[in-house]
């Protein structure tokens, strides 16, 4: 109930100050880590805490997805607020399935009054790969228009409409990249594009196949482009070959080569799930030599409890800075 | 459409006769803008687009024409309206996330826009965003007019490198 003497603190909610942790990390030269969030369906906060828990203390920066693989979750922006609340650095994801450039513009300066410096840009997965296929898609930016918007609104604090803004938000702002898919060979074009519309870092998708990797790189490295933005390396644990079937042909954009698959449906079922983190910490190992690689983004789907693990026994982990 | 694969897959021909309208409009629509009623004008150029960019292109009229940027291939005909590049849902074989009988439209453009002769390269130019408000509205009009190169006035507020 409104009591008419009390005039609200704003307290907690004073706009934080500082720039990103997570771009600090990155400036220092360390190798970064970050972790995915398992969005809950829930409407109680104590269950996006509970979801963090294993994450904060490895992790430099946690990524709430927004409706990824078109499945409704709580809203990245409120998963994002409630950890800056609990001084976890939270990555706002951000794609373009489900609103218009008006509320992409909206949902930015909310964000980033509650506390998030990071964003990543998206397209989105499609409505059709959801449980909700018969809903309308929205698309009215790509993945391009969203970043370059975000950075008119930061560096020259108006709206695309060129309204102004009295304050203007204070992003490090990020893209993603999938070497795996085709056209594999064009790829490093997209990421040059990216750069250029205003992204400073980068998270790929999941990375099974080292070679395909490599290669864009090289690419990349031949366009200079790996001075020009941080990149982070997407990996995750497979419980088992089924769940990776599962995730090549039904989720969008993941590439699993059928090797690895293959080393899974030979270790014995006991044993699956520790093959599938030792799977990940060497693709990290390897991933980890290569120039102009400067962290990962674990996304451990509904193995949360596996990350400390696997960025101990991968060798990145660090003494964090207390929250 | 039957018939226009053939044509699609070679660019260069494409853009040929794109640059040669080009020309040929820009000469004649002085002329035409005096002679004849803008109404009909309108209507004689959406309908004569529909016909030819519709089999040529399967356009789907947004009004803004970015073909010859594109390697020649419409990018509207991505189901998620896409204007600088493949979406990462691509398939192992080529085709598109959302639609897998279909060959990814961003896929095609860049093959082909490797294939063109003086727009070649264009595919890396950053496109704004659409103007939804020049849907079904004729682009060639609004090349003519200048229509389609206005992007929203916070867009340019940034140099390009
Ligand atoms: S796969 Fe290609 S055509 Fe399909 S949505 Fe993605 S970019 Fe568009």
């Amino acid at each position: 109930m409104v009591n008419s003497d009390q005039t609200p603190s704003p307290g907690d909610w004073e706009l934080q100050s500082g720039e990103s942790r997570l771009l600090q990390v990155l400036e220092a030269g360390h190798f970064a880590v970050t972790a995915e969030l398992n969005a809950p369906d829930s409407a109680d906060p104590k269950d996006v805490y509970a979801n963090v828990a294993e994450l904060g203390d490895v992790c430099d920066g946690i990524n709430a997805t927004d409706g990824s693989g078109a499945n409704c979750h709580m809203s990245s922006v409120a998963c994002c607020a409630l950890m800056a609340r609990a001084g976890y650095e939270p990555v706002l994801q951000m794609g373009c399935r489900d609103r218009n450039r008006i509320a992409i513009q909206g949902d930015l300066l909310g964000a980033a009054a509650l506390g998030v410096r990071n964003v990543l840009c998206l397209t989105g997965d499609d409505v059709s790969a959801g449980d909700q296929p018969e809903a309308r898609r929205v698309f009215d930016f790509d993945a391009l228009h969203l970043l370059r918007t975000a950075r008119i609104m930061r560096d020259q604090g108006v709206l695309l409409s060129g309204r102004k803004l009295t304050t203007p938000p204070d992003f490090f702002l990020g893209a993603a990249a999938n070497p795996f898919v085709p056209p594999q060979d064009l790829r490093h074009l997209r990421l040059a594009k990216k750069i250029e519309a205003g992204a400073q870092f980068i998270q790929t998708q999941y990375c099974y196949d080292l070679p395909v990797f490599e290669s864009f790189m090289r690419r990349a490295r031949d366009m200079g482009l790996h001075e020009k933005v941080y990149l982070l390396v997407g990996v995750g644990p497979l419980r088992s070959e089924r769940a990776a079937e599962f995730m090549r042909s039904r989720v969008p954009g993941v590439h699993i080569p059928d090797a690895v698959v293959d080393r899974l449906a030979k270790t014995p079922r006991k044993r699956k799930r520790a093959e599938g983190i030792r799977i990940c910490v060497e693709i990290i190992e390897e991933v980890k030599q290569i120039e102009g690689v400067h962290g990962v983004h674990i996304m451990a789907y509904r193995q949360e409890e596996a990350v400390p693990e696997i960025v101990e026994r991968a060798g990145i982990l660090r003494e964090k800075p207390k929250k | 459409m039957p018939g226009s694969e053939w044509l699609k897959n070679r660019p260069r021909l494409l853009e040929g006769v794109y640059a040669g309208s080009k020309s040929a409009l820009q000469l004649l629509y002085p002329l035409l803008k005096r002679v004849l009623p803008a109404a009909f004008t309108e209507r004689v150029f959406v309908w004569s687009e529909e016909v030819s960019k519709g089999y040529l292109f399967n356009c789907q009229m947004c009004g803004q024409c970015i073909l010859h940027s594109t390697g020649m291939t419409c990018p509207m005909n991505c189901p998620k309206n896409l204007r600088n590049g493949p979406c990462g849902g691509v398939r192992q074989n080529g085709h598109c996330e959302v639609i897998p009988e279909m060959p990814c439209v961003w896929v095609q453009a860049w093959r082909r826009d490797a294939q063109m002769g003086r727009y070649a390269g264009e595919i890396q130019l950053l496109q704004p965003p659409v103007n939804r408000a020049l849907q079904n509205s004729s682009a060639w009009l609004n090349l003519l007019e200048g229509a389609d190169a206005q992007p929203p006035s916070g867009w340019s507020t940034i140099e390009l490198e």
